[in-house]
């Protein structure tokens, strides 16, 4: 966990704030909210609680429907899809931590479809960094930010519980 | 049946790529424990692609797996194609069984022939042992080979899906005593077992059966040699049968199948002396009244069926994680 100076400018517990008045406009009463996994995953948990949301949160992974399998092969991960609740019809809220090309989008969006066909699919991220390579857009993010391409962001969940950006050069 | 393949002696693990990722499944023996691991996680992902509305995820679209099935197994081809279907492959079943026996360099033939027609995977069932190695040797890089049994030698998918069974319902393998039941010297998936249950980290594996099927010389492989059901499967928490085949009573190995039935066959009142929550595990098909009982192989605490619902889920683990890997 090398800290750099981003992470004193990038305050993930401010922005989560935020995240949840945007995310509070946007839900509607058949609205499921979809975290990808991981950073989205944690989001979606803390946004469902926070909300008081009736129906559960779901999670959703892109790695079977990923674009560059052919280059990178099978993550090695044991996360899966679980969307505890109907798809067809709903209103669904996806959450990520970081938006960059829109690659991991399209894959979670191809992946609910294997479910049911949703009434709409909208996005919701803690940041969005530009750099996309889709026509894919969020109705809601937090926080814009520009990073070098050979730099990562994600998120992180400390033990108990606290959001943190975690920086790493590619 | 006594021509053997001609065998190059490779110079590392013919089923790792330089990078120690998985690009061929020949065996269970060598396969590193992050490995079998990666594979078992991967299967879990695969186990819920049953409950969705579309029961097919597009990682192998384009590509074409060939099984070749050398000897037939009607059953594991079957899961094979299914797996293959489930990832979108185009899958080719060739009916090589019944067309001319191809050995030795009519094999390699066959194959490449199939390459030219750009097939991306061969599943190979062969009964001389090594076949699939010799077939891995002269592939193209991108072309993958998975054994789906090769002669006495190795059945590693069906030795994975045994350990995806063991670890559904175990959890945890290094507390565990493993009882692998029958006729243990001509099984290729005894042996496949083994060295997966040894990698592992199972501290205790026994092979139990009479001393024609079961030699004292298997205790080099790590286990315990029983020539006794009662102490064989005395407090174990897994006990794996193997079919009896026929051809072993005709060449005077075993008097009679009644005779084995009486000394090795697992009946409700013998599974007791295993723990009670022990499970019962048969790679199929089976003969009932041979080696199980009909209320055993029927009963609560034998998850045969399961199996073959994560047999399907772990082929497909196979394929897609070799598939994305390059020689």
């Amino acid at each position: 966990m090398s800290s750099t100076p981003h992470t004193l400018r990038l305050d993930a517990e401010a922005l989560y704030v935020n995240l949840l008045d945007g995310v509070r406009r946007l839900v509607t009463a058949d609205t499921a909210l979809v975290g990808v996994w991981s950073g989205g995953a944690w989001l979606a948990e803390r946004l469902a609680r926070d909300l008081g949301l009736k129906t559960p949160h779901g999670v959703i992974s892109s790695a079977l429907h990923r674009d560059d399998f052919g280059s990178r092969g099978m993550s090695a991960t044991k996360a899966a899809t679980q969307l505890p609740f109907e798809v067809e019809g709903r209103s669904i809220l996806l959450i990520d931590d970081v938006l960059y090309t829109g690659r991991t989008t399209r894959a979670v969006i191809n992946e609910l479809f294997d479910f049911g066909r949703p009434a709409s699919v909208t996005l919701a991220v803690l940041v969005d960094r530009g750099g996309r390579q889709l026509p894919i857009e969020p109705a809601y993010s937090a926080a814009r930010i520009s990073l070098p391409a050979d730099e990562r962001v994600s998120l992180d969940r400390t033990d108990d519980g606290r959001f943190q950006f975690h920086f790493e050069k590619v | 049946m006594s021509t053997s393949l001609p065998m190059r002696k490779p110079q590392r693990n013919p089923q790792l790529n330089a990078h120690g990722e998985l690009i061929h499944l020949l065996s269970t023996e060598g396969l590193p424990q992050p490995i079998i691991h990666q594979i078992l996680d991967t299967a879990e992902q695969f186990l819920s692609v049953n409950d969705r509305e579309v029961k097919k995820v597009p990682l192998l679209r384009g590509k074409s797996v060939f099984n070749l099935f050398f000897e037939n197994s009607t059953r594991t081809r079957t899961t094979f194609e299914i797996a293959a279907k489930r990832l979108s492959a185009d899958v080719i079943n060739l009916d090589i069984a019944r067309s001319s026996a191809s050995k030795g360099e009519s094999l390699l033939d066959t194959i490449a022939n199939l390459s030219a027609m750009q097939a991306d995977m061969f599943i190979v069932r062969h009964s001389e042992s090594g076949a699939p190695y010799l077939i891995a040797q002269h592939v193209a890089p991108h072309v993958h080979v998975v054994n789906a049994g090769d002669g006495r030698h190795a059945h590693p998918t069906q030795a994975l899906l045994d350990m995806y069974t063991i670890r559904h319902y175990k959890k945890d393998f290094t507390n565990l005593t493993v009882a692998i039941v029958g006729d243990i010297v001509h099984s290729r998936v005894a042996r496949s077992n083994i060295h997966a249950l040894t990698t592992l980290g199972v501290p205790e594996v026994r092979v139990v059966g009479p001393r024609t099927l079961v030699p004292g010389d298997l205790r080099e492989m790590g286990v315990r040699v029983c020539h006794n059901l009662e102490e064989g499967i005395k407090d174990a928490d897994v006990v794996i049968m193997l079919r009896l085949q026929n051809e072993r009573m005709n060449g005077g190995m075993l008097p009679s199948s009644g005779e084995f039935f009486k000394e090795f066959g697992l009946t409700q009142a013998k599974l007791a002396l295993a723990k009670p929550d022990a499970i019962v595990m048969h790679p199929g098909p089976i003969n009932r009244g041979v080696e199980i009982e009909s209320a055993v192989a029927d009963g609560k605490q034998s998850v045969i069926l399961p199996q073959v619902t994560f047999g399907i889920a772990v082929r497909m683990a196979v394929m897609s994680i070799i598939a994305g890997n390059e020689a």
